[in-house]
């Protein structure tokens, strides 16, 4: 039986568990007369067989499975001639490898001999038997617990409590998933980046004016100095999401303060959807977008006013980006706009206040905090975009205040810097991950900079 | 004998003496006593104004004024005065239109969809739903305090002075410090926040919040103000402090009130209209409406029959 199949069998025992306690409930509460004597109702009483039966159950599966391979392949190899057996650890791991590949069926690095055939039959046997055990032992197990609590099931017992309490573990289980994957991929990005460091010292990354990451892959090689520099790139991020962001703040304000305020109800019940499509395109779409139509508009209309524009501007790429954030700015805002109380409207209606009186100087403030969230999830769109960037603002790294240049942004060279063939642990793939930090950084520190901002300026009803 | 209870006439609608007299004609009414030997009542299926809503040089009319929410017909033809200096007390059970004819007052309801007013309301002589009126200085002569307090979110300083500042009376900031003492002084508010005028208004108690928001309606200096059960949400100490300011306020302004409550209708009005399901059943002084009730609905509400 496979383990896909043990888990299939265990979720149909729990059902099955889950009817048996409802069932021993609603007998027990006829004897006790009637349901109201049951300390919970039946289905909690469902609910906890259930549970029984499946989670002791399931742990052992888990375990099982955690441990399966070790033991298998230890013992396996103490099975190994002698001589196979005291190779050295990495060689021993080769023939480990081509042992579960023939047992597998994929392609075998060596040639077959009789000593790995024996070996893989006596892995797949060792397997077999391994997951004969496993579905005894689940079985028995979940049917043991069921039975266990079955037999406990009494009007008295809490069943309701029990149930909520495990809810409630699984409850924090996963809220404390969220928590630790976030630190683990800190952590992954910074021991790769302290790996960086290592190579190229943390100033000359911070405060380097050059970034032109070429790593010799031979140590003869023409051109091998590599330049790691974080500055161009950076300044080429913070000042393309600038641009998206002087694009998408104020026509994203105004739009959800013409939603929020003054739009009849039908105007905003189709332009409200319409405008969040513009969300939904890819990126990619609005890539061509930029690349094809706004990057020639933006060089031609240089070329009009006498300037020297390159095809592939940052002026472009930010207003793309721009337009593609415009959603975020208006959609949210226009629902902490909405959510601002019609009684502080009101107040300020009823003392003569006009309509534009009304939304600067007591909507607009109540609602700032929701506005301000929606701006700043509208700059970590920004400074995370990649795909814009790629197609219209080009690759090199300008240090650059002029926003017809070509720039590149950080998150562009993280993905350059990990195309190509490359070694691992070579400084030009590791410096990804140096990038990658500095962005998690920065961004980290705007939201602390936007948290201060709002806790000064917000205007807290209720 | 009957006759003599009744008005002879309503000059509260147009042209209505003839059918007024018409209407009121013993025989057709319908009348029933209500005790052993009390005065006879309206009956309850008569749904014309009784008493006289109309006084003499009033600060605002009304006349047939109907309401609409989409079809749904709110207020039915009501027409009343409402006098210079007087507190005059709306009541009725809830849903009669109270609150919505309140605020046809100041034209608040013009930020409802769907809401459409016809017939007159004049302030000094003046139609306020006249095309030619801006809404916004209107709303400054005729202010409004609501059902639950709403102070801004800024600070009871800031609360006081918006008005004032829009309506760009600040000129020094000495003035404008003035006019946040003397409206917090009137609303008798100022010993309480004087020491902490820079402390948000919205970190007040619930009776001190409303008394805010009255005296920010005074620092715009209106003519009329409006209270939309401006108690209901209060406990019954800071609600004897709001009467007692109403009754104060009385001096300069005129008060219109609707409440649920018919003690504080009687405690604070001169005037009292009744309300039942649109249309204005019975106007008068207010201790004839409570002592002597002239219709069976009115009558029934004062006594505790419903609402």
């Amino acid at each position: 039986m496979s383990p896909a199949t043990i888990l299939t069998v265990l979720l149909i025992f729990s059902s099955v568990a889950y009817y048996l306690g409802r069932k021993r409930a609603f007998a027990v509460a006829g004897k006790a007369g009637g349901i109201r004597y049951l300390h919970s109702r039946p289905t909690y009483y469902g609910a906890l067989t259930a549970l029984w039966c499946g989670i002791p159950a399931l742990l052992l599966f888990g375990l099982w499975l955690a441990l399966e391979d070790k033991i298998i392949t230890n013992l396996v190899v103490s099975g190994l001639p002698e001589a196979i057996r005291t190779l050295p650890e990495n060689r021993l791991n080769l023939v480990v490898n081509d042992i579960k590949n023939l047992v597998n069926g994929n392609v075998v690095a060596g040639a077959v001999t009789a000593t790995i055939q024996e070996a893989a039959v006596h892995y797949r046997n060792l397997k077999a038997t391994s997951n004969a055990a496993l579905a005894v032992g689940v079985f028995s197990l979940g049917i043991v617990a069921t039975a266990v609590i079955r037999s406990k099931i009494s009007s008295t017992l809490r069943a309701r409590n029990l149930v909520e309490q495990l809810i409630e573990y699984f409850l924090i289980a996963c809220s404390c998933l969220a928590i630790l994957t976030t630190i683990g991929i800190i952590l992954s990005v910074l021991f790769e980046a302290i790996r960086f460091f290592k190579a190229v010292p943390l100033t000359d990354f911070l405060f380097g004016l050059e970034w032109s990451p070429q790593m010799a892959i031979r140590a003869d090689q023409v051109g091998s100095s590599g330049a790691f520099g974080a500055i161009p790139v950076l300044s080429g991020t913070l000042m393309i999401s600038a641009i998206a962001m002087l694009v998408a703040v104020p026509i994203g304000l105004m739009s959800a303060i013409y939603l929020a305020e003054y739009a009849n109800r039908r105007f905003r019940d189709i332009a409200k959807p319409l405008l969040e499509i513009l969300a939904g395109i890819p990126t990619v779409v609005y890539g061509f977008f930029a690349a094809i139509t706004v990057a020639p508009f933006v060089r031609r209309l240089g070329f009009t006013l006498g300037l020297d524009v390159s095809s592939e501007s940052a002026l472009a790429a930010g207003l793309v980006m721009g337009i593609m954030i415009i959603p975020f700015v208006s959609s949210l805002s226009d629902d902490v706009i909405n959510a601002v109380p019609q009684a502080l409207r009101d107040g300020a209606y009823s003392l003569g206040a006009t309509r534009s009186e009304t939304i600067k100087q007591v909507v607009l403030p109540a609602a700032l905090p929701g506005i301000v969230g929606s701006i700043l999830l509208a700059v970590s769109r920004a400074i995370g975009e990649t795909m814009i960037v790629v197609m219209a603002a080009g690759l090199a790294a300008n240090l650059t205040l002029n926003p017809f240049k070509t720039v590149t942004t950080v998150t562009v060279q993280i993905v350059t810097l990990l195309i190509g063939d490359q070694e691992f642990d070579s400084p030009k793939t590791l410096a990804a991950f140096a990038l990658g930090l500095l962005l998690f950084v920065v961004t980290l520190l705007l939201n602390v900079i936007a948290l201060h901002v709002v806790r000064r300026y917000r205007e807290q009803y209720e | 004998m009957v006759f003599a209870l009744l008005p002879k006439k309503s000059p509260n609608r147009d042209g209505g003496e003839v059918e007024i007299e018409k209407d009121l004609r013993v025989e057709d009414m319908e009348a029933t006593p209500s005790g052993q030997d009390g005065p006879v009542l309206v009956s309850r299926e008569n749904r014309q104004t009784v008493g006289v809503g109309t006084v003499e040089n009033p600060r605002m009319t009304c006349r047939n004024v109907d309401i609409y929410y989409g079809d749904n017909h709110a207020i039915k033809n009501v027409s009343l005065d409402i006098g210079r200096n007087e507190v005059i007390a709306m009541i009725g059970p809830s849903g009669c239109g109270k609150s919505t004819f309140l605020r046809c007052l100041n034209r608040m309801n013009d930020t409802i969809e769907g809401c459409r007013i016809t017939g007159e309301i004049t302030l000094d002589g003046i139609n306020i739903y006249d095309p030619k009126i801006d809404v916004v200085p209107l709303r400054a002569q005729v202010g409004m305090v609501f059902q639950k307090p709403n102070p801004f979110p800024k600070s009871i300083y800031d609360n006081i002075a918006y008005g004032p500042k829009i309506h760009g009376l600040k000129g020094s900031k000495s003035a404008l410090d003035e006019i946040v003492e003397t409206s917090l002084k009137k609303a008798g508010l100022w010993n309480e926040v004087k020491d902490r005028l820079d402390k948000p208004g919205t970190g007040l108690s619930g009776g001190q919040q409303q008394r805010l928001c009255i005296a920010r309606t005074i620092a715009v200096n209106p003519e009329v103000i409006l209270m939309d059960e401006p108690c209901s949400a209060l406990d019954p100490i800071a609600t004897a402090v709001i009467e007692d300011l109403i009754d104060e306020l009385r001096e300069q302004y005129t008060i219109v009130i609707v409440t649920h409550s018919m003690q504080q209708a009687s405690r604070v009005s001169q005037r009292t209209a009744y309300f039942h399901l649109g249309d204005l059943i019975e106007i008068g002084p207010t201790e004839v409406i409570f002592t002597n009730p002239r219709h069976e609905l009115t009558q029934d509400y004062i006594t505790g029959r419903f609402g």
